[in-house]
């Protein structure tokens, strides 16, 4: 194994440049050394204005979400030996504003998903004081997979249709209302299906995906989509043979 | 002290390159599927061409048929069949994924999903080849 | 020029304690405006890495009286009893109100919640989701909290000062990342919520977020930090990213240890080895004893060297592939993904990483602070109801309990108050955003580096602040600390970008933990004695007579620290000796 390898990292600073570029750093090459180790090594040992975010270093926070030789991914899980001999490309996530280096402007995502009320709605809410609500453990299954969500939007950076089109409400935020749709506790159905239903929401899905694929906890958005448009679909059925039938 | 305009926020939106399907093989199926509607498109007007035809009297629709025999119709009418079952087959791949179908708790498997599409189709092809074969 | 809003309340993290007191603020009174202000997105806070569990009576034969027992025992009888009582009592409550909001809590097959045993509890209390409690708890919470319109989110913005006025808390000055913009944000009052403050040690499970910002914002304003000497270390985490090897690689059969390849806590006490793990013995012995037999071990140079210092070894291979996988899933992805050894064929190198702050800002039973105005909840805080040793598992109920007491209160708090004399308030402002730009954002000529402060900083903490302390050890820390400081003063900055600038958050955070770094120490030299774990070797029993009581760290006019003590507060569990559970 060479002991040094190459990493061409993505530089932009709106205050001096007019748009992105590359700088190269060469960084040693250690069996356990992730790419986001490889930034740190830059930040701290050779150019200490090299912006990221990174947290916890152990895949559950989120934070450190790149494209890694184009390839969205956390770079904490990401070993630099992978890509030997190198270079490695290291860019900020696809299809969003780049706010400075590799740090990209997420406010978009955060207000999508405030809009498909990721929360869970009762008509009535039971007082504290009655205990849990019951949830048998194959309940809890059907949702847990949606519920692992770590919004670190390797999904949005994969997805063509949210590069094309951003209105899209994208893949992490309708995974997150179908987590609380399929949670036997919730009754909000229909209040996010008319919030998803609209042109921007599940239909701007042309099933690419790509996002089930990159995702690093195995969420599945794609298929959360498809679902919801299944039952959009047959809302739209029930309220065109019953216009009558209240929901 | 520094003015309030060094403060504005300025992001960079890249731009999408108009050829940002051809670097993956993932968002290339994603084209050509979406492209496979032209050809169902096709074969839908075929299909009005020959009831038309059919309509108008034999003479005609022999020289439907005649015409459909040119080369150029013939590779057009291979490349649609493709396209056709290209788009069957990724739709019946979708199945599972809209459907989550349980049966006691347990999540059925994929296969259990798409293999009852797959073995309709394959019933309907059997019947149609029937009925146009049998004669 | 400086930007200015203003709310009723203020939370500075956006954590599981500030978005539990942000929606408990909310409840109480849909009409006061509040603040969450963190330096990053509420769902990336370092509860999300929270794996065990939250403890909560709930089984019927389990008693509050016997979590409270657990509590105050496994602290060593550092922690005040009142504190504990009402934080047993409204444990279950809170962890039942977040299961109304969606928490995806493990269920029995009846659909009731399901609890398991924990280390240190002697029975089954702790709820948990799955092995991901503290990231389920944190985004149920956080995705809550969206549907109140009158929490206003600060998201990454960096609080580098409390603003007082007449002896009163009323705002902070904060750092827009995005833009650079320095902003006042005035508020009736102000609750911390920053968590810990692991980073100011080489060796941490704690995300690099956990810079102890919040401890030194209220030590810095007058508010007293407390039982700060008290420093929970876990005997296995791995010694490059700090990722904690639970307990349960242990409990199945996993065997520690030394260079040699030998059992070495057969020689310090824990039992003889036998092929079988026994409970409380050998590798399954308290933690705080582990962590000790490590630093025995080293000292007699039997640990490995590796690239990051000294460890012994966590043998898993003997269980197999099979086992492994079944029991052990989760271990082997850690290890796997995120350090790319692996269990199956490999000895995992581990040694005693700073896990958890017993300390911190001294408050009473409402997250009140001494300083009006002032709240904390949360690791940041010191209710206590840790002592000098915290049980795992207490620490989510913990913050949810005191988070939306601390909450409750600072809104009562609020509602009470006239609004902030603005004038008075944007002075302090503007000094804090002059002090900003010439410490760090238009000085030249500095040579220090953070990161070799940093370095510098934590070696000294380790060396002096560790596992085991000594008089003059922490002496020299305690001055070497100082030499930190000064040398603080001609720290470079590379990038002088407004957007998004990293390494002013980085200088600024170095700055915060320097300050924490020398409460820690000042309080672990004052206290010479032996409790939970804060261990003199040359102190080493305890010392009711003289330490019952919990250390108050103050900053002086000089700005060094100086101690004062408070007695702890007993009222049924007279102090006995400590029992380890398991």
């Amino acid at each position: 194994m060479a002991d040094r390898i190459t990493l061409k990292v993505t530089r932009y600073d709106p205050g001096r440049d007019h748009e992105p570029g590359f700088q190269t750093y060469e960084v040693p090459l250690r069996k356990d050394w992730v790419v986001l180790d490889a930034l740190n090594y830059v930040k701290d040992k050779v150019d200490g204005s090299l912006s990221f975010r990174w947290s916890c270093r152990m895949g559950i926070c989120g934070s450190c979400g790149m494209m890694v030789n184009g390839e969205p991914k956390l770079t904490c899980a990401t070993f630099v030996s992978e890509y030997m001999p190198g270079p490695v490309s290291v860019e900020p996530l696809k299809h969003f504003p780049i706010l400075r280096d590799l740090i990209v402007d997420i406010s978009d995502f955060l207000e999508k998903l405030t809009k498909v009320k990721p929360w869970l709605i009762r008509e009535e809410e039971r007082r504290v004081v009655d205990g849990e609500y019951l949830q048998t453990p194959e309940q809890a299954d059907t949702f847990r997979q949606f519920s692992m969500c770590i919004n670190c939007l390797l999904c949005y950076a994969a997805c063509p249709v949210y590069g094309l089109d951003p209105l899209f409400t994208g893949p992490a935020a309708i995974a997150l209302a179908q987590r609380y749709n399929t949670d036997s506790r919730d009754q909000g159905t229909n209040e996010r299906l008319d919030i998803l239903s609209q042109h921007d929401g599940i239909w701007g899905c042309t099933f690419v995906g790509d996002c089930t694929r990159v995702c690093p906890k195995h969420v599945d958005p794609a298929g959360a989509i498809q679902q919801y448009k299944l039952t959009a679909a047959k809302e739209w059925i029930k309220s065109l043979l019953m216009p009558w039938g209240g929901r | 002290m520094a003015g309030p305009t060094e403060y504005l926020p300025k992001t960079f939106r890249p731009r999408v390159s108009t050829y940002w399907w051809l670097g993956r093989w993932s968002y290339l199926k994603f084209i050509l599927r979406e492209l496979s509607s032209i050809f169902i498109a096709w074969f839908v007007i075929l299909t009005l061409l020959q009831i038309s035809a059919l309509k108008r009297g034999p003479a005609d629709y022999v020289q439907l048929q005649e015409w459909l025999r040119r080369p150029i119709l013939v590779a057009l009418n291979a490349l649609s069949l493709f396209f056709v079952v290209f788009h069957t087959v990724t739709w019946f791949n979708l199945a599972p994924k809209a459907m989550s179908i349980r049966v006691r708790g347990k999540p059925v498997s994929n296969l259990l999903i798409t293999a009852p599409n797959y073995l309709a189709w394959l019933a309907i092809s059997a019947a149609v080849a029937w009925l146009l074969l049998r004669g | 020029m400086l930007d200015v809003s203003s709310h009723d309340v203020l939370l500075v993290g956006g954590g599981g304690a500030g978005l539990r007191a942000a929606i408990a603020i909310s409840e109480a009174d849909a009409g006061l405006s509040v603040a969450i202000v963190s330096k990053v997105y509420p769902m990336r806070s370092h509860t999300v890495s929270a794996e065990g569990g939250a403890a909560g009576v709930i089984h019927p034969d389990d008693s509050l009286e016997e979590h409270i027992y657990d509590t105050i025992s496994g602290g060593d009888w550092l922690c005040d009893q009142d504190a504990v009582e009402t934080f047993v009592k409204e444990a279950p409550e809170e962890l039942l109100r977040l299961e109304h909001w969606g928490c995806p809590w493990s269920r029995q097959e009846d659909g009731h919640i399901a609890v398991r045993p924990f280390g240190g509890m002697k029975k089954t209390r702790t709820w948990f989701a799955a092995d991901k409690t503290g990231f389920h708890l944190l985004h149920t919470l956080f995705q809550t909290s969206l549907k109140f319109s009158a929490i206003t989110r600060y998201d990454e913005y960096f609080v580098t000062r409390l603003l007082i006025n007449d002896g009163c808390v009323q705002g902070v000055v904060a750092i827009e990342l995005a833009t650079g913009r320095i902003q006042a944000i005035i508020a009736k009052a102000v609750i911390l919520c920053t968590g810990g403050c692991g980073r100011v040690f080489r060796f941490t499970t704690n995300a690099s977020i956990k810079t102890g910002d919040g401890m030194a914002l209220a030590y810095r304003a007058g508010a007293p930090l407390k039982d700060m000497e008290f420093v929970q270390y876990h005997p296995t985490g791995l010694p490059f990213t700090g990722i904690l090897i639970t307990e349960a690689a242990r409990a199945e059969g996993g065997y520690l240890l030394n260079k040699e390849g030998y059992r070495y806590l057969q020689d310090y006490n824990l039992g003889t080895p036998q092929p079988k793990p026994v409970l409380r013995s050998m590798e399954l012995g308290p933690r705080d004893r582990l962590s000790q037999a490590f630093v025995k071990e080293q000292e007699q140079g039997r640990t490995s060297e590796g690239l990051y210092g000294p460890v012994v070894y966590l043998d898993l291979r003997h269980l197999g592939e099979k086992v492994i996988n079944a029991r052990l899933p989760f271990v082997r992805e850690l290890c796997l993904k995120y350090e790319n050894i692996d269990p199956v064929k490999e000895l995992i190198p581990v040694r005693p990483v700073v896990h958890y702050m017993m300390g911190g800002v001294h408050t009473d039973l409402n997250g009140a602070t001494p300083l009006k105005g002032l709240y904390a909840a949360g690791e940041v805080a010191c209710v206590s109801i840790n002592g000098a040793n915290r049980l795992g598992s207490n620490s989510l109920p913990e913050l949810l309990v005191f988070g939306a007491r601390a909450g409750r209160a600072a809104a009562a708090f609020a509602a009470g108050q006239q609004a902030p004399n603005r004038r008075q308030i944007l002075a302090q402002a503007l000094d804090e955003e002059t002090r900003l730009h010439d410490q760090f954002l238009q000085k030249s000529g500095g040579r220090e580096r953070i990161s070799t402060l940093r370095d510098e900083m934590q070696t000294t903490m380790e060396k002096g602040a560790g596992i085991y302390r000594r008089g003059d050890l922490l002496t020299h820390t305690a001055g070497k600390l100082i030499e930190l400081q000064e040398r603080l003063g001609s720290v470079t900055l590379y990038d002088r970008s407004h957007v998004f600038n990293t390494e002013l958050v980085s200088a600024l955070e170095l700055s915060f933990m320097l300050d924490v770094a020398e409460c820690i120490t000042h309080a672990a030299l004052q206290r010479t004695e032996s409790r939970g774990a804060h261990q003199r070797t040359d102190f080493p029993a305890r010392n009711d007579e003289r330490f019952l009581a919990h250390s108050l760290v103050y900053r002086q006019t000089d700005g060094r620290p100086r101690t004062e003590y408070l007695p702890v507060t007993i009222t049924r569990w007279p102090p006995g000796e400590r029992v380890y559970g398991r």
